[in-house]
């Protein structure tokens, strides 16, 4: 599965790869705009106009402004508006941006973590342990991700913790299964073999010499499940079923403004709609550009 | 064939034997309903009738037991909060979801077959590219938002379409249709095509990728050689080709849909399977989420084994392979 663009000689075989990347402006455009995001989710608490969750901050007076509106006080102009309880939305959309994005990266490298893991033993070990594990990856992957989380979170209720436990339950097997593949290939090559008689440990062939070379796919699909981990958590946030009200995220600050929608006071769902299509959409232009110059299948013999 | 189908259907009855189980105990272990269905102020003489007459005092493997040999004559347990069938509620509301996946389904192959032959035969134009960033678009946008923005658009804004409920419906074959009432499909068009997006994207990637792939063959350079026009290459050589990822996903994306009308429902108060599981879940009536979900995976194990036998009579080499095997 190694591309000629990516050789493992580190340093040459990064630039080469940054060099490939480059060639879309499109998706250079893309990672700008992911990492404003980010910066912008890690940097909300201090860049925020307002502290949301304060509430001896809002002001009642304030609430359901068009954006553009002075406070009441006059101390603040609310650029994007406020919501039904006069907080700032541009505030509120930083924190929950913050919200989304620390639950979509955690959930994936979670997710990450245990399906490559497994994976990587099921490829190499084969056997019992691959067709135990590929079966429990086929029965995962034959119910649609917000089915299971939606399962998962009806059983155990809302929370941080739930949802990230509930998105890694529905995401470990595209790892495993993308890991496992990679893994039967690279498995028969010589210079695991080689590795292999010259009596290294188990661990140490399956981490330092056979992962670094199932890497590739593994980076395409872990951009693209980021995307999705962000949109499920959205979604359940939206039904109600993910995160408290306490924590907002962008989901549930979108669920809260869709009763105005009706009345026209638009601003209050679509703006906190327009960060999470951001993000969303940044992510994959990233990940679309990856799987372009990481899959090998494309690129002229 | 006999003997592959067999072993098909054992491997299926196993699946739902194990979600069963599964779905059982994870499902009767959320929360307390006597706590919603008693009246805070009763005895306890009292709650321990009621629980009695729901079987909820039983251990949990009596209940299971119980479930389970009704659940094998068709019956899924008692509604906690409507007092009747659960399977009664699901299959009241079945056509309703099926109506609605139906026709996103429709409309995802029918736009996105074309979309994705074209953009895969000219990659490079600024045509394509549009479809390519247009499917992008459309497979990152979360189905809720973009469902929102539909009703935003033309409900509120434009006043075209009804933001939500299913309208009038006509009866044919004992059942509702929308579709065959006057104005029905109004109130169809934008949860349909808010489901559909997501499919819709998904069968144009996979089309012009495939399409892609196929141009690079051998056979395409020999059908090349021989002057075939290139409306049969295009019409036979490559859409044979694609069709056996797109049959395959198309079907079993069709339970993903199924799953997914929870959100669209929700949206668009459409009164089918996904609304009522999620008000079963938040008001924890557990026979409605179990009956729900075994439906959902008995659904899912039917849609599986027929792609397999889509499969087979569309690829000469899976007939072959499973021919051996058998």
């Amino acid at each position: 599965m190694t591309s000629p663009a990516l050789p493992t000689e580190a340093s040459g075989g990064w630039r080469a790869l940054a060099r490939a990347y480059a060639g879309s402006a499109l998706a250079l455009g893309g990672l700008a705009l992911l990492l404003l995001i980010v910066a912008a989710a890690l940097a909300a608490p201090w860049i925020a106009p307002q502290n949301p969750y304060d509430l001896a901050t809002l002001d009642i007076m304030d609430s359901r402004l068009p954006p553009g509106s002075p406070s009441a006080d006059g101390t603040l102009t609310y650029l994007l508006g406020t919501d039904g309880q006069g907080r700032d939305m541009l505030s509120a959309i930083l924190h929950g941006l913050r919200i989304s994005v620390a639950v979509g990266f955690s959930a994936t490298l979670l997710a990450l973590a245990l399906g490559m893991s497994l994976g990587l033993v099921a490829g190499y070990a084969g056997g019992r342990v691959d067709a135990f594990v590929m079966r429990a990856v086929d029965i995962q992957m034959s119910f649609p991700a917000i089915l299971t989380a939606m399962i998962l979170l009806a059983l155990f209720g809302q929370g941080t913790d739930k949802i990230v436990i509930a998105l890694v339950a529905s995401q470990w097997a595209y790892y495993a299964r993308t890991t496992r593949g990679a893994a039967l290939v690279e498995g028969r090559r010589e210079y695991i073999e080689a590795a292999r008689l010259l009596g290294l440990s188990t661990p140490r062939i399956l981490f330092r010499h056979l992962l670094p070379n199932c890497l590739p796919p593994l980076i395409v699909v872990a951009a693209l499940q980021v995307a999705a981990a962000i949109a499920l958590e959205a979604t359940l946030s939206f039904l109600g079923l993910g995160l408290p009200v306490t924590e907002p995220s962008l989901g549930l600050l979108i669920a809260n403004g869709f009763q105005y929608l009706y009345s026209g006071r638009y601003w209050m769902s679509v703006f906190p709609g327009v960060a999470l299509l951001l993000t969303i959409v940044a992510l994959n232009l990233v990940a679309d550009r990856l799987r372009e110059i990481l899959n090998p299948r494309l690129q002229p013999q | 064939m006999t003997l592959f189908l067999l072993r098909r259907l054992l491997q299926a009855a196993q699946v739902l034997f194990v979600m069963s189980l599964l779905v059982f105990v994870g499902v009767y272990a959320i929360g307390n309903p006597l706590d919603m269905l008693v009246d805070p102020q009763a005895t306890a003489a009292d709650t321990a009738r009621v629980a009695a007459a729901l079987g909820l005092d039983q251990p949990l493997w009596v209940q299971y037991w119980r479930f389970l040999a009704n659940a094998l004559q068709g019956d899924l347990g008692i509604s906690f909060l409507h007092g009747t069938p659960a399977l009664h509620l699901i299959v009241q509301r079945l056509p309703a979801t099926l109506e609605l996946a139906v026709s996103a389904l429709l409309i995802a192959v029918l736009l996105g077959i074309p979309l994705g032959l074209w953009a895969g035969l000219r990659p490079d134009s600024f045509g394509g590219r549009t479809v390519m960033a247009g499917s992008i678009l459309g497979f990152s946008l979360p189905t809720f938002w973009v469902g929102l923005m539909l009703i935003m658009l033309f409900s509120v804004h434009l006043g075209w379409l009804p933001s939500g409920g299913r309208g009038p419906t006509r009866e044919f074959l004992g059942l509702e249709w929308s579709l065959l009432a006057p104005g029905g499909w109004r109130h169809l068009l934008l949860p349909a095509v808010n489901l559909a997006l997501f499919k819709l994207a998904l069968v144009i990637r996979l089309t012009q990728s495939g399409t892609r792939e196929a141009l690079l063959q051998d056979y395409m350079r020999f059908a090349r050689a021989k002057g075939l026009p290139a409306r049969r290459i295009v019409g036979v050589h490559v859409l044979k080709n694609i069709m056996i990822p797109v049959v395959t996903v198309v079907g079993l994306e069709f339970g993903t849909l199924i799953a997914f009308s929870v959100v669209t429902e929700s949206i668009f108060a459409w009164p089918g399977i996904g609304k009522l599981l999620l008000d079963s879940i938040t008001q924890l009536d557990r026979p409605v989420v179990v009956a729900y979900l075994l439906l959902i995976v008995f659904i899912y194990t039917l849609i599986s084994l027929a792609v397999d036998l889509i499969y087979a009579a569309l690829d000469p080499r899976v007939r072959l392979a499973g021919g051996q095997a058998a």
